[in-house]
């Protein structure tokens, strides 16, 4: 993973670049095509801001019909395109390349309908995650999945990468939540998939689509479910003296028939940094905790949560402190939900995301610590405990290049490690560039060009978001697929 | 009709029968449990699936279960039950509609992601799915997805093989993320509504906080009286309180009638598999998906047309009986479909009929061109089921 490499730029697209803008603003209307150098800045990286590139230029579509045409004018004059949503991807997902067109869904930002008849809704591609949330609360809904980056990320990156979030063990992931898209295909193509109703017939391109990161069209338009909202919700936050107990209380909840609408774990290091910064008054005195929430009415939490603590108590459990309010229930939250952030503060860190088997949890923690303690860096963990979905961060420094490339090496040794252990490289952020060269691992050879044949399904000529998810000699023009 | 039947006991004897199929540019019609109608007039050999029978991994711990395809629903459905969990999607069973023998396998299920009531609730078979196995046409094991619930690393296979009615690949091995089974559950039921009325009534229901998990309308006929059910599945206590609840939101559409556990299981069982419609033998069922806000709407437009709609999924899934003429339906239901936004999916008719018409909505053309690619890719000879889903597939 270390020293990644992007595909060598066309020169002779970059010679181009003057025809090419003339191009696209002979499309768009002159501030919706973006050429200056300190404007193309903002959209040089992602969240993995340790690889830059400036773009050609970045265009910004209003309408379905603007991107089919910048699509089809990019592909008829052959020039990759960089989809981009909010820009928040772990992976490197919306890493421009210097001879690509980056074309962002920022100005498709319309909530167009909302149907609480049939518990729907449809908006169009650029609107954040909680926006949606936002327009359908007042009818007693929400938008189920909640990346923590839900205040920025949009649908049409949710939809690229499947993004999942702290509640999905009980309302599942992007795809399970979405009911229709339109997308428009590189040659201009624009196909709606799906719609207000379940199952579209045929394949299923709406799960296909979903996750598939920007290689197969770009999204303009989403038909997502809309849940209504439980009577109430609280979680109760619990402490353990090591992570092997907190993985047991885990399997013995679930072992107990409760599926809790999230579990989500914190080790030491992170306790720490997050207490640090929020105040959340979280117990410093515990290896692990656990916050695990449930809902229902009220006298149905109370009693969830009091077979939760019977649980944990049995498991070991040292600190108990049950949410007896929203203020209470906000605040346990609030050391989990800003822990990226505090992280970010005091360290540069990579963020991994690799999904193992619950059961291997306690043996996965210590290796994760022995690998990186081997190197001489610090990870904190922190993880969606029911699923399984590891975030270990990998603390470096990033002025010193050795330090990044270990923490590099930290990661892909990790990863390898949940591939293992039979889990996979990415639960919810994505492959991008981050993951690309690990793909060999997680799959055989032929299974990878069988995956490389769909893409060229969609994009014969690999123009859309090239030099992601696949080793780059699958991505060759001359590949065997 | 078919001579000829292959029964690999391996996914590696499901290579060579693939390969062998296009060594000698045959074709493969792949056999589930059989409870589906057969392909008339096929050529090629029938490939069974049977023989790879076997749940192969059960982590209740992890809420995580394999099964190789060829394993019996009920032998599965045995298993978790042991463990109190279950599939969440509720797999059906339409041996009585459609008049077959043999015994639903996990792998059809998953080929035709066939769903029952609590899909309104908790997905369908695709969203309970998070890992495969297949022999694809080019003879080579494909896997996508895993054990683990979240998994985003490559493109989802796991979603394109389900409901792809093997024409892909011959799926080998599914992996499913379990629910715990509830302590109990309970209905109510409200009688004597209109179709319009008893659709509100399902959909007041279903955007409650009460989490409905089965919704569905029986009209009245035959000297029935029309039934709307609504299912609560949870903690004794827990679906206590939401039936008081929810008899209280639907004041205004009567008063409801209670059915404990056994009442309430026998009831969704009957949905679930199609037989509480109570078709007349020989007659066509369509299935028709579609927005459940227009469903009463859809049904009075067809009533010249359909003898017979029963409601499920909240009346986003209506089953529509129509007497077996001239196109079954076809055009009207579709050609309503249009305007409002659906699908339809011939569900049962007489072999000579399926011949004639569409079974799956037929695709817009950018939409087709695609399925004809993305076919190409995984069975560039066209081995396997050939014209399952559509005659150029």
């Amino acid at each position: 993973m270390n020293a990644l490499t992007m595909p060598v730029p066309d020169p002779t697209i970059i010679a181009r670049r003057d025809s090419i803008v003339a191009g696209l603003r002979a499309i768009l209307p002159g501030e919706q095509v973006i050429t200056s150098e300190a404007e193309r800045r903002a959209y040089e990286t992602d969240a993995l801001t340790a690889y830059r590139t400036l773009p050609l230029a970045v265009v910004l579509p209003k309408s379905t019909g603007e991107v089919a045409a910048v699509l089809s004018y990019l592909q008829a004059v052959k020039v990759p395109v960089v989809p981009r949503a909010a820009g928040t991807s772990l992976a490197g997902g919306a890493l421009p390349l210097a001879d690509s067109v980056v074309v962002g869904t920022s100005k498709l930002s319309q909530v167009l309908d909302v149907n609480f008849r049939d518990r729907t809704a449809r908006v169009q591609a650029g609107v954040t995650n909680i926006t949606i949330t936002h327009a359908v609360e007042h009818g007693g809904f929400f938008y189920a999945p909640d990346p923590s980056s839900q205040l920025a990320c949009t649908i049409a990156g949710n939809i690229g990468m499947n993004s999942g979030g702290a509640h999905c063990l009980k309302y599942g992931v992007t795809t399970n939540n979405l009911l229709g898209v339109t997308m428009v295909l590189m040659d201009g193509t624009v196909l709606e998939i799906g719609g207000e109703y379940f199952d579209s017939p045929g394949y299923d391109f709406l799960g296909l689509t979903t996750g598939s990161e920007g290689q197969f069209g770009i999204i303009t338009e989403a038909v997502v479910r809309i849940i209504p909202k439980p009577e109430g919700a609280r979680p109760v936050l619990l402490g353990f003296a090591s992570s092997a107990a907190a993985g047991v209380c885990v399997a013995a909840i679930i072992a107990a028939g409760i599926l809790p609408v999230a579990i989500e774990y914190m080790d030491k290091i992170a306790i720490e940094i997050s207490e640090a910064f929020t105040s959340a008054g979280y117990p410093l005195d515990v290896e692990a905790l656990l916050i695990v929430e449930v809902e229902g009415a009220e006298a149905e939490i109370a009693l969830q949560l009091e077979r939760i603590i019977a649980i944990a108590r049995h498991s070991g459990a040292m600190h108990v402190r049950e949410a007896a309010n929203a203020v209470d229930a906000l605040a346990i939250w609030k050391g989990r939900k800003a822990a990226f952030g505090a992280t970010g503060r005091i360290s540069d860190y990579i963020c991994m995301d690799g999904t193992i088997p619950t059961g291997q949890l306690p043996n996965v923690l210590l290796r994760i610590t022995e690998i990186c303690s081997g190197m001489g860096l610090r990870v904190s963990n922190i993880f969606h405990a029911g699923d399984g979905n590891l975030h270990p961060l990998i603390l470096f420094d990033v002025n010193d290049p050795n330090e990044l490339a270990k923490a590099e090496k930290a990661g892909e040794d990790i990863l390898k490690l949940c591939v293992e252990v039979g889990g996979c490289l990415t639960g919810e952020h994505g492959v991008g560039i981050e993951k690309r060269d690990l793909m060999r691992f997680q799959f055989e050879e032929h299974e990878l060009v069988q995956q490389a044949r769909i893409k060229r399904v969609f994009d014969r000529d690999w123009l859309l978001n090239p030099g992601k998810v696949f080793p780059l000699d699958l991505q060759l023009p001359e590949a065997a697929l | 009709m078919i001579a000829e039947e292959l029964v690999p006991n391996s996914e590696s004897e499901v290579c060579e029968a693939v390969m062998a199929a296009g060594a000698a540019a045959s074709c493969l019609h792949i056999r589930g449990g059989g409870t589906r109608h057969a392909m008339a007039n096929a050529e090629g050999k029938r490939l069974s699936i049977s023989g790879l029978n076997g749940i192969t991994l059960y982590e209740p711990a992890e809420l995580v279960l394999s099964a190789q395809a060829g394993t019996p629903v009920a032998r599965i459905e045995a298993e978790l039950d042991s463990k109190n969990q279950r599939l969440a999607f509720e797999p059906p069973d339409y041996r009585d509609l459609l008049g077959t023998e043999g015994e639903p396998t996990i792998g059809g299920c998953v080929a035709v992601n066939a769903s029952g009531p609590r899909r309104v609730n908790a997905g369908a078979c695709r969203d309970g799915l998070i890992g495969v196995r297949m022999v694809t046409g080019r003879g080579e094991i494909v896997r996508s997805g895993g054990r683990v619930m979240k998994n985003v690393t490559g493109y989802d296979l796991v979603k394109l093989s389900a409901g792809a009615h093997g024409t892909l690949g011959v799926l080998t091995e599914v992996t499913f993320k379990l629910l715990p089974k509830p302590q109990t559950q309970a209905s109510l039921v409200l009688r004597g509504l209109s179709v319009a009325r008893a659709i509100e009534a399902m959909l007041t229901a279903l955007r409650s906080p009460y989490e409905v998990t089965g919704a569905a309308h029986l009209p009245a006929g035959q000297g029935r009286e029309g039934a709307t059910y609504l299912r609560l599945e949870g903690f004794d206590f827990s679906v206590q309180h939401r039936s008081r609840e929810l008899v209280r939101v639907l004041t205004p559409f009567g008063e409801a009638e209670r059915l404990d556990e056994l009442g309430s299981a026998a009831v969704w069982r009957d949905i679930r598999d199609a037989r509480a419609f109570q078709v007349p033998p020989g007659d066509v069922v369509w299935r028709v998906s579609t927005r459940a806000s227009q469903a009463a709407a859809l049904a009075a437009h067809l009533s010249g047309i359909a003898k017979a709609a029963a409601f499920d999924w909240g009346g986003a899934l209506i089953w529509l009986t129509c007497a077996l003429d001239g196109d079954g339906g076809q055009a009207a239901i579709r050609g309503a479909l249009r305007a409002v936004g659906g699908h339809a999916t011939l569900a049962r008719a007489p072999a000579e009929m399926r011949m004639r018409l569409d079974t799956f909505e037929p695709l817009p053309d950018a939409l087709m061109n695609l399925t004809g690619k993305i076919k190409q890719a995984f069975d560039p000879q066209g081995i396997l089921n050939p014209g399952r889903m559509y005659t150029t597939i």
